[in-house]
């Protein structure tokens, strides 16, 4: 009984972890989104909320905006479908939450006898479930473009399908040589091929092996989170997009699946591509430095310094992320489409055939 | 379009390292900025109500009447400034000036600042120097038109810009607002 209980506790334990931090992230997201930009742009960006005088740098932003939107008047369209109306936020915000649960954060934790997995589930098929995660997510959008009965609304609907399936299939595409180097479709499995090193020095990370499929999964990826430069289904200079019609926190909703999307491909390009939780040289008992050196470190403090590594690569990325979604303009929707399907597509195709050709050369990583 | 731009991808990186720059440069001087260096700026962000730019010394901004050394107004409610005016933003009453060598003051003296448009032809019309856009004030704003009409009292009270550009007045209290 007692056994069971601590089983589930455990479980509760990891899922509260990728909760509250994909969660977090997400909310500080709109901090970060401002004040990223403002400092590009030689600016300050916004610093006015305060609470008791304190303005903490602008940090209270986004508390102020929940509060705004949870307080706003919630409105439906009369002529708009009531059901898939009310459903379309959840929907969409619950597929982007759910998609980071079999990211790894870092490889086991043992607790006595016991062996605890760092991610909140572990599948054998981990990739293909967050990216049938991120597919579904897109459902909410169509819905909600759908049932608001606006025609912009409709327009920005049926975008986000074009945009989401030609990004999808670059996606795969572009994981496919990944999941060849490394051999498996389970993301810890990856991470954990991830920790070997090339010629005795180089760590054998995504980028380093498969850099093409860098490039090409980051392109899609920004795509499939609907964030400029591919956000033709918001398009706010000329439809609205998919959410005209919403407001209050159902429209909160959308903006935040947008961020836990943003956060859950930074997730999904750190576990592929920058090693995931893996510490250049550190293995599970110290440090084996390519020259022979060798420094000790607690089983506990390896777990530490995993996960932080994992959550400082997740904030590098988003922070690239972000920086591209504040340099570049927006892509026309057909030249969207060319870029996915004549520009993505074609060089997925012809990076899985090169890293297979390569593999055949010379053996298995 | 050169290959290079049609391939797009290093247009992106060149545009990337642009802006990353910035970042990073300006990262930089706020981090000095809050370190101690005060000369260090990042951001050429003028932080308005506390913080403001030098106004050039030809501003027009809310007018004010100038007054006698007895205190009373110099305007000797000729209507030149009421006839100049495009807006048609000025009302003048006028009435007979105690002193008999002054022929005429306005007894009532409203200028309906919702109207003006602020070009200065009252300044310049004025045969007395009664009238001046000097005071440097540019924040009145009113809850409802009638907030904005100006009286003589209100107009009477107002002091020059001082020398350093900030305005020596307060700002009158609209008649339709308590403070």
């Amino acid at each position: 009984m007692s056994a069971a209980l601590l089983e589930a506790g455990i479980a509760f334990g990891r899922v509260a972890f990728i909760m509250a931090f994909v969660l977090n992230v997400a909310a500080i997201l709109g901090w970060v989104e401002r004040k990223q930009s403002a400092i590009m742009q030689d600016r300050i960006g916004a610093n006015r909320a305060s609470i008791f005088g304190f303005r903490a740098l602008g940090l209270f932003h986004p508390l102020a905006d929940t509060l705004k939107m949870l307080t706003k008047e919630d409105f439906r369209p009369a002529r708009a479908d009531r059901l898939l109306f009310e459903l379309a936020p959840f929907v969409s915000v619950f597929f982007s939450l759910v998609a980071f649960a079999s990211i790894p954060f870092g490889d086991t934790l043992t607790i006595g006898d016991r062996v605890v997995p760092l991610q909140a589930i572990t599948l054998n098929v981990g990739i293909l479930y967050v990216f049938a995660m991120l597919s579904l997510g897109v459902y909410g959008v169509m819905m909600a473009g759908w049932s608001s009965s606006n025609n912009y609304a409709l327009l920005g609907g049926q975008r986000a399908a074009a945009l989401m399936i030609s990004a999808e299939i670059a996606i795969g595409a572009s994981i496919m040589g990944v999941v060849m180097v490394y051999g498996s479709l389970n993301l810890q499995d990856i991470v954990r091929g991830q920790g070997t090193l090339l010629m005795g020095w180089l760590p054998a990370w995504g980028i380093i092996t498969q850099p093409l499929a860098f490039v090409l999964f980051l392109t899609a990826g920004i795509a499939a989170t609907k964030r400029i430069p591919f956000d033709t289904p918001e398009g706010e200079s000329e439809i609205i997009g998919y959410f005209v019609e919403y407001s209050g926190m159902k429209f909160g909703m959308f903006l935040m699946t947008d961020m836990v999307e943003t956060t859950v491909i930074a997730g999904l390009c750190t576990s592929m591509f920058l090693g995931g939780w893996q510490v250049p040289y550190l293995l599970a008992d110290g440090f084996h430095l390519p020259w022979g050196a060798f420094l000790a470190v607690p089983a506990l403090v390896v777990t530490l310094l995993q996960v932080g590594s994992f959550v400082t690569k997740v904030a590098v990325m988003i922070f690239i992320l972000m920086l591209i979604r504040w340099t570049l303009p927006r892509f026309r929707y057909d030249q969207a489409m060319r870029l996915g399907w004549l520009g993505l597509f074609p060089l997925s195709v012809l990076n899985i055939v090169l890293t297979g050709a390569l593999l055949l050369l010379w053996g298995a990583l | 379009m050169k290959l290079g731009q049609r391939f797009y991808l290093r247009e992106v990186v060149s545009g990337l390292v642009l802006t990353a720059g910035h970042f990073f440069r300006n990262m930089g001087k706020h981090i000095a900025h809050a370190f101690g260096q005060k000369s260090a700026r990042g951001a050429v962000t003028i932080q308005y109500p506390e913080e403001r730019r030098p106004y050039s010394p030809r501003l027009r901004s809310l007018h004010r009447l100038v007054r006698r050394a007895d205190g009373s107004p110099r305007c000797v409610a000729c209507m030149m400034c009421e006839t100049v005016c495009p807006a048609h933003c000025i009302y003048i009453v006028a009435t007979e000036h105690p002193n008999p060598d002054i022929e005429k003051m306005p007894e009532r003296f409203d200028i309906d600042l919702g109207k003006c448009v602020f070009c200065g032809y009252c300044v310049e019309a004025c045969p007395e120097d009664a009238i001046r856009m000097d005071t440097g004030i540019l924040e009145f704003s009113s809850y409802s038109r009638r907030g904005m009409i100006y009286s003589k009292e209100m107009l009477l009270s107002l002091e020059p810009v001082g020398a350093d550009g900030r305005p020596t007045s307060p700002v009158p209290i609209p008649a339709d607002r308590t403070p």
